[in-house]
């Protein structure tokens, strides 16, 4: 039985919880609740009536139902919207005072949040369920500038920022789950870089979910003042549970004239068991406005975990000569469904971007790309090229492309390119004779096939994701 | 019930037959026309446009006296050359198959007798008002030696807003058709729906071509539905030109090895102009092909939409295919949008798709004025260049003979 027990363990290597005592909001979805989260926080006046704002919004909208994988019913007054770490409540003032077992929850993780690790010059500001534990690198930044902190913390601090961009690219009447976001997030990342400065680090969080029962509802605001530069990491893994939990979080981005933003994403959550009982839901709304012109906005995903994947991480491209980028490779094995994509939206004149999207499946795995590439009639001298490649493992799985494509301009250009292939028995051959086994093979292919995204990925991520697509197909050939 | 016998005035028919019809009014009541709510008709809302072109719908069935050989007259092809069904207002006004054995042909007018529950709503209107309904069957190992025009006239001062047509056409083993559905429309503000059905057997050859005559400010939607079984060919070329809003749905099923289907299109509008090509192939069997290539031209205020989709069966091993789409918009209100999908759940597969929009280049276009041409000619030869791609796909070239003199290429 204990075996038994080990295994299961085994299978998943973050599968652990960590034993800390919680403090809950009262169960379910009300106004109640909502205050619950902004008194918890502290929070001013105009932040709860924009909660409140949105949770009006909420009552009359419905729970989207077009995509491709189809999850049961969630019961949104059965689940906790908040959740802190008892002892942050007294809010530790550096690494020394944090509950050890939280470090020791990173450690595991590999997060370079101690002394030691500081040395990779990654400043981490790690969410732990929802209260984010401790930031690092704080005085580097400073002297740069550039503002690195929890969204509650801006709140406070930065309200005028905070209320200046919070919504303006994800409003509160977006679509259902975003929506929910706004209604009841708990906390998040906040980055300011000031005019001219380039962000003298990689920024990067992690998030994990942690008590069982809760959404985790983060909001992230990244805003890149004129001239600015800065490259943001996240990284998601949550521990073993068998009842689906859901993750619905928010991201925006705002970059202002010649600034950059790259937003380079980990994700390996857990996608359940082989059966495909238990995963997280990952249902994230990420957006980012090119707002002024000669602006960047970059997104890089590398998505291997999770039970069910939905999310389109989208650029509008607003200001002149903005450019927008979408890499990304999505892996579904077993029972996992993923249904993933960008919306690209030109509305400025010689506004570029580019979109390569890697599909594999394999087990009994879908894996859907879906986006939208809209030329708005006044964008003169448009360009996109879009390529989705899909690799399938097996016949049990599937491999899907919807592009959509709207063309309102006759100076611009669409290139749109989709293959679907598989692995042929001649590389594998090939490879095995140098004396590779198998699932080396597969791993060595597979990432050849995701090549041109993982080369997009910060290095520190770049090893880190070679890894996870190996680990993430383990099994699926033979 | 009463109600859709006042429709059909001068048509007899039997109880059981009116009250199928009535069964399918209803379903079509309940559903009215698609908008632009349901996914495949979100580019183009088909409720909207006979709201806004067709405000007094009606349904009314009533022969009106005609003049066949003043029709036949306005018809710029001398269609005695070939076999043909001439449709007047939806009425059957002659089957001529001349050049051919008729002992290898056989013709039927009876109705489709199952009552079938179908969901999409323009076929259940179809099956309720569709008249002289036909079935063409052509026996094993036939040849059709000269191409079937399909001729469907409507005339100018027609009193029904809504003409419905459907056909079948069944191949037996080894047999094999070329089929031109040509529409002249002569009438303002009407509605034309066209349902029609190929069954190939095993090793048979289906060409079959669509094109619009005249100008018209008409709407169309035209669904075809092929079956495909073991060894077989189906070729369709859709020319959409001339009318004010059309729709062609093309859905082919490869259902046995070997099987293949090929679709090409032009879509080439002016004006305000809406058309749309919407394909769906199914693979459902190892070895199949499957090959598209649609391509736009689209000046002034038109609209061109292109729903395309792949989907292969787990089944469909080594499935073959291909999907390309391209667009030249020739001016900043015209607009393109394509939807070219792939649902795959077979992994020895080689599927892939294309897509391409924007203008003519600039370059090419001063290389021709360079030899003396004017800036028009030099794009009228650019983009005749460029259709020319998909009418050369045409592999009867009777057929296309025909359909060049027509779009005058």
């Amino acid at each position: 039985m204990r075996e038994k027990e080990i295994d299961k363990l085994k299978e998943y290597k973050y599968g652990f919880t960590t034993d800390i005592e919680n403090v809950k909001s009262p169960k379910g979805l009300s106004v109640d609740t909502i205050k619950y989260i902004s008194k918890a926080k502290n929070e001013p006046e105009w932040m709860l009536e924009w909660r409140l704002k949105a949770y009006e919004r909420l009552k009359q909208i419905k729970e989207p139902n077009w995509q491709k994988p189809k999850y049961p019913k969630i019961n949104y007054q059965d689940l906790y919207y908040y959740s802190a770490p008892k002892s942050s409540q007294s809010k530790p003032k550096n690494l020394e005072d944090l509950d050890p077992k939280i470090l020791d929850t990173y450690k595991k993780l590999g997060i370079p949040l101690d002394e030691q690790k500081r040395l990779n010059g990654i400043a981490v500001d790690a969410v732990f369920d929802s209260v984010s534990v401790a930031t690092t690198f704080k005085d580097k930044l400073n002297e740069a500038g550039v503002i690195f902190c929890s969204i509650s913390e801006a709140i406070q601090k930065h309200p005028e920022l905070v209320r200046k961009y919070i919504g303006s690219v994800i409003p509160i009447t977006d679509h259902y789950f975003a929506t929910l976001n706004s209604a009841v997030f708990t906390d998040g990342s906040f980055v300011y870089v000031p005019e001219g400065v380039k962000c003298p680090m990689e920024l990067s969080t992690y998030f994990r979910i942690n008590a069982s029962q809760t959404g985790q509802f983060e909001r992230t605001l990244i805003i890149a003042d004129k001239n600015s530069y800065v490259s943001y990491l996240e990284g998601c893994t949550a521990p073993m549970r068998d009842e689906n939990q859901l993750h619905a979080a928010n991201v925006e981005l705002v970059a202002l004239e010649g600034a950059e933003i790259k937003y380079s994403t980990v994700q390996n959550w857990y996608p359940g068991d082989e059966n495909g009982k238990g995963g997280i839901y990952n249902f994230v709304t990420k957006r980012g406005l090119c707002k002024g012109d000669h602006s960047k906005i970059s997104w890089t995903q590398v998505e291997t975990g999770s039970a069910i994947t939905w999310k389109y991480p989208s650029c509008i491209l607003k200001g002149d000569n903005s450019v927008g980028e979408f890499y990304s490779i999505a892996i579904t094995n077993n029972h996992q469904k993923a249904d993933t994509g960008t919306k690209m939206i030109h509305i400025g004149k010689n506004t570029k971007s580019k979109i390569i999207s890697k599909g594999i499946s394999a087990g009994f795995a879908d894996n859907t790309y879906r986006g939208l590439v809209d030329i708005f009639p006044k964008a003169k001298n448009a360009q996109n090229f879009t390529q989705c490649d899909s690799l399938l493992m097996g016949n049990k799985c599937g491999a899907h492309t919807i592009p959509y494509i709207k063309n309102r301009n006759s100076d611009s250009n669409i290139a749109h390119e989709a293959t679907t292939s598989k692995i042929s028995e001649d590389q594998l051959f090939y490879c095995q004779q140098r004396g590779l086994n198998s699932e080396e093979a597969v791993s060595l292919i597979v990432n050849g096939f995701c090549k041109e995204v993982l080369q997009q990925l910060p290095m520190e991520f770049a090893v880190e994701a070679q890894k996870l697509v190996g680990i993430s197909l383990e099994g699926s050939v033979g | 019930m009463s109600n859709i016998k006042k429709i059909f005035i001068d048509k007899k028919i039997s109880k059981s037959e009116l009250e199928n019809k009535n069964n399918y009014f209803e379903i079509f009541k309940k559903k009215g026309f698609p908008n632009k709510k349901l996914e495949d008709w979100k580019f183009l809302d088909l409720n909207y446009e006979i709201n806004n072109q067709i405000p007094n719908l009606n349904f009314v069935i009533k022969k009106s006296k005609i003049n066949k050989n003043q029709i036949l007259e306005n018809i710029p092809i001398n269609i005695k050359e070939f076999n043909y069904v001439l449709n007047i207002n939806g009425f059957v006004e002659e089957i001529n198959f001349s050049h051919e054995d008729k002992s290898f042909i056989n013709i039927e007018t009876n109705p489709d007798k199952k009552n079938k529950i179908i969901s999409n709503a323009l076929e259940n209107l179809n099956l309720a008002f569709n008249l002289d309904y036909l079935c063409i069957n052509i026996k094993q190992d036939y040849k059709v030696k000269k191409p079937l025009l399909i001729l469907n006239v409507i005339i100018e001062n027609i009193k029904s807003s809504n003409i419905n047509k459907k056909f079948d056409i069944f191949l037996e083993k080894n047999a094999e058709i070329s089929v031109l559905n040509l529409v002249q429309n002569n009438s303002k503000n009407n509605f034309f729906n066209l349902h029609q059905r190929f069954i190939l057997n095993q090793s048979s050859i289906l060409k079959n071509y669509f094109v619009d005559i005249n100008k018209n400010q008409n709407l169309n939607y035209i669904k075809t539905d092929i079956e495909i079984e073991k060894n077989s060919i189906s070729e369709n070329v859709v020319i959409s030109k001339n009318s004010d809003y059309c729709k062609n749905e093309i859905v082919c099923n490869l259902l046995d090895q070997f099987s293949s289907a090929f679709i090409n299109g032009i879509i080439d509008l002016d004006n305000s102009q809406k058309h749309e090509i919407r394909t769906r192939i199914n693979h459902l069997a190892e070895n199949t092909k499957s090959y598209q290539l649609i391509k736009c031209v689209l000046n002034n205020q038109s609209k061109a939409v292109y729903q395309g989709k792949i989907y292969v069966d787990s089944k469909a091993q080594k499935t073959d295919g291909y999907q390309s789409s391209k667009a030249i918009l020739l001016n900043e209100n015209t607009e393109f949008n394509g939807k070219p999908e792939l649902e795959i759940y077979a992994d020895d597969v080689k599927c892939s798709h294309g897509s391409s929009s924007g203008n003519l280049d600039e370059n090419k276009i001063f290389y021709l004025m360079t030899r003396g041409l004017n800036k028009n000619e030099a794009k009228k030869l650019l983009i005749d260049g460029y259709l020319m791609e998909v009418i050369d796909k045409i592999t009867d070239e009777r057929i296309k003979a025909i359909i060049k003199e027509i779009i005058k290429i």
